[in-house]
């Protein structure tokens, strides 16, 4: 059985000029694997993400005709039972760890506030978890860090945090909502590495949300590129370059290559009926 | 591999200590101008301190003896320099109207509006913030509604016609609480004939005296004036509470949590309010700053034997020393609260600290 499994999921804003559709019944299943969710800006993949973890806050609506995790409904779940998985069982990583980490809190408050309340583990119990974790992203100095408050941390730093904090509870999926966007090439790859690694070894189901389509196909077995709150189409990561759809291919051509033309890039090509296509 | 940033401060009081005593030369400073500028007021106004003194039947040598003993003959630099010595061993000049030290007068008034000031701050706060978490979580529902307008009305109602129909009601017609004044004239009586006087606030007084029924009475009295007050500033803290809360919700950090699986009264009272008191406590010692001047018309209204009045009265009667006194009182009163915030707002907000 799959551990996640959406089907028809549907966000809508309801503004004063009428519901917006941001994310345009989208289906997925998803196991044990490493999926990857592509597209533009606004293309609905962030509102993907969150809406497997009910966060859309209001005035944000979310219908599905399935969506479950681990057999569990999602949809029908209480506040209660999503806070059970949220964190648990369900762990997300979020873009620029400059505004996802508590700024007036030590990181290591924020680590081990989950142990300490949810896991009701004593103090030294529970900053021993931490620091273990913190070891696990690689961080050379735990117990220093511990100490710190997020701005005393670089971008890097503040992201392995991140994905340390999520990971403690040993999760079964993990959404990585741009995770490495907001570092520098360096540092991404780093993160990246760790991320990786981790995800591996404890077979974990990933969702990693980017619009980078070389770092997804190198990164994940499954491919869905999302295009104004649908998927255009899903390919397996490997045979990416053979993708079929008109955006999709746009997409590729956009990237630049070593050794390839010199010449401008080509714009994207959005004459085709896919570009306006249940458009609002 | 990472390399570390700079390494956080082993001791993070050292530094810490050293900009509070860098907040006081500050204070100091701002202290000597605002000396500076009452001394310049005192001097320019046209009321003739000795004038004042004298009265207008004295002859020139009468005039001349009392300006060489105000120190009125020295040079400008000279009197500053004795205004600031004075005013720095706390004394503040002697009142035209009564003959006693503006510095004696002051430490008698007060109290009074210390008293009144902190229990209305008290007020304020305690129901001002609840109120504007409440309103901030449930944007444009009937309780937010209700926080507002009544957030409204206290930010639109003149404050001495608020005074007057409480007095009206809770007093006039109800008879809740006792009428104007700090005391009933038989406790008064006993607070000063029979108490001993520790901090001219009666409530502490009464209570450091095991006089319960003064007690009783004090407040019963003071209710009213503070409660109008606690009001007036609930108006405002809860607005700006409210504002800084629905801020705070928005933020990506909040999500963390609750992806945490952190519930919802620890996303706003802990994860949020952690980061709203950073500029939040700054608004509530501007708002108690705001009282400590002393609200001249509640304390009119309410008979309420304060520092506004004290620097009314003082004015009406172009008593130059003390309406001076009582300004450099309050502006001690602004520096330090502001201090005060400043020192608060290193203690919550770490990145102030740096």
């Amino acid at each position: 059985m799959s551990l996640l499994e959406v089907k028809n999921l549907r966000v809508t804003f309801d503004t004063e000029t009428g519901p917006v559709q941001a994310v345009r019944g989208v289906s997925f299943s998803l196991g044990h694997e490493r999926l990857g969710i592509v597209g533009e800006s606004g293309s609905g993949k962030t509102m993907t993400g969150r809406a497997v973890l009910r966060l859309i806050r209001p005035p944000g609506r979310v219908d599905a005709d399935v969506m479950t995790f681990d057999g569990q409904d999602l949809l029908n779940a209480t506040e209660r039972e999503m806070r059970a998985l949220r964190g648990k069982r369900i762990g997300m990583v979020m873009q620029d760890p400059k505004y996802s980490l508590n700024p007036v809190m030590t990181v290591g408050r924020q680590l081990t506030e989950g142990l300490r309340l949810r896991d009701k583990l004593g103090r030294a119990d529970a900053t021993a978890k931490a620091i273990a974790a913190l070891d696990a992203v690689q961080i050379r100095d735990p117990a220093r860090v511990m100490e710190a408050y997020p701005h005393e941390l670089s971008g890097g730093m503040g992201q392995r945090v991140m994905i340390a904090m999520m990971l403690i509870p040993e999760p079964d999926l993990l959404i990585a909502d741009e995770p490495t966007s907001a570092l520098d090439v360096t540092v991404q790859a780093e993160v990246l590495s760790i991320l990786d690694g981790l995800v591996r070894d404890r077979g974990m189901g990933l969702i990693f949300i980017s619009h980078d389509l070389r770092l997804v196909a190198r990164f994940c077995d499954r491919v869905l590129v999302m295009h104004k709150g649908v998927v255009v189409e899903e390919v397996a990561a490997a045979n990416l370059l053979e993708a079929k759809h008109p955006y999709t291919r746009g997409l590729l051509n956009c990237l630049p290559r070593i050794g390839g033309p010199r010449g401008p890039l080509p714009g994207l090509d959005r004459s085709g009926a896919w570009a306006t296509e249940g458009a609002p | 591999m990472t390399a570390l940033p700079a390494p956080p401060p082993r001791s993070r009081l050292l530094p810490f200590l050293g900009q509070i005593a860098l907040g006081i030369g500050t204070l100091a400073i701002t202290l000597l101008g605002l000396l500076l500028i009452t001394f310049i007021i005192a001097r320019v106004v046209p009321t003739d301190p000795v004038l004042s003194i004298v009265g207008e039947r004295a002859t020139e040598a009468q005039m001349e003896a009392i300006r060489v003993k105000l120190g009125l003959d020295l040079p400008l630099w000279q009197q500053f320099f004795i205004y600031v010595r004075d005013a720095l061993q706390g004394d503040l000049g002697t009142s035209i109207r009564t003959g006693q030290s503006v510095t004696a007068e002051i430490a008698r008034y007060f109290p009074a509006t210390l008293e009144l000031a902190t229990l209305g701050t008290i007020f304020g706060t305690l129901v001002g913030v609840p109120a504007g978490v409440l309103a901030a979580t449930r944007p444009g529902s009937i309780a937010d509604q209700i926080v507002r307008v009544v957030g409204l009305m206290g930010y639109s109602m003149p404050v001495f016609w608020l005074g007057l129909i409480g007095l009206l009601v809770f007093y006039g017609k109800l008879d809740w609480v006792s009428g104007p004044g700090r005391l009933d004239p038989t406790y008064d009586m006993m607070m000063q004939f029979t108490l001993t006087s520790y901090t001219g606030m009666i409530l502490i007084d009464a209570a450091l005296n095991g006089a319960w029924d003064v007690f009783a009475n004090a407040i019963s009295h003071i209710i009213l004036p503070a409660g109008l007050l606690g009001y007036v500033s609930m108006a405002y803290i809860s607005r700006m509470t409210r504002s800084f809360m629905m801020n705070e919700l928005g933020q990506e950090y909040i999500t963390t949590a609750r992806v945490k699986g952190m519930p919802e009264w620890r996303v706003i009272w802990v994860h949020a309010m952690k980061n709203v008191l950073v500029p939040l406590i700054t608004v509530i010692a501007l708002s108690y700053a705001y009282l400590l001047e002393g609200s001249v018309l509640t304390e009119t209204i309410f008979a309420w034997p304060g520092l506004g009045s004290y620097i009314t009265d003082a004015l009406f009667a172009a008593d130059m020393p003390a309406v001076l006194g009582g300004t450099v009182v309050v502006g001690v009163v602004f520096v330090t609260l502001n201090m005060a915030s400043d020192i608060l707002y290193r203690l919550v907000d770490p990145r102030a600290r740096a």
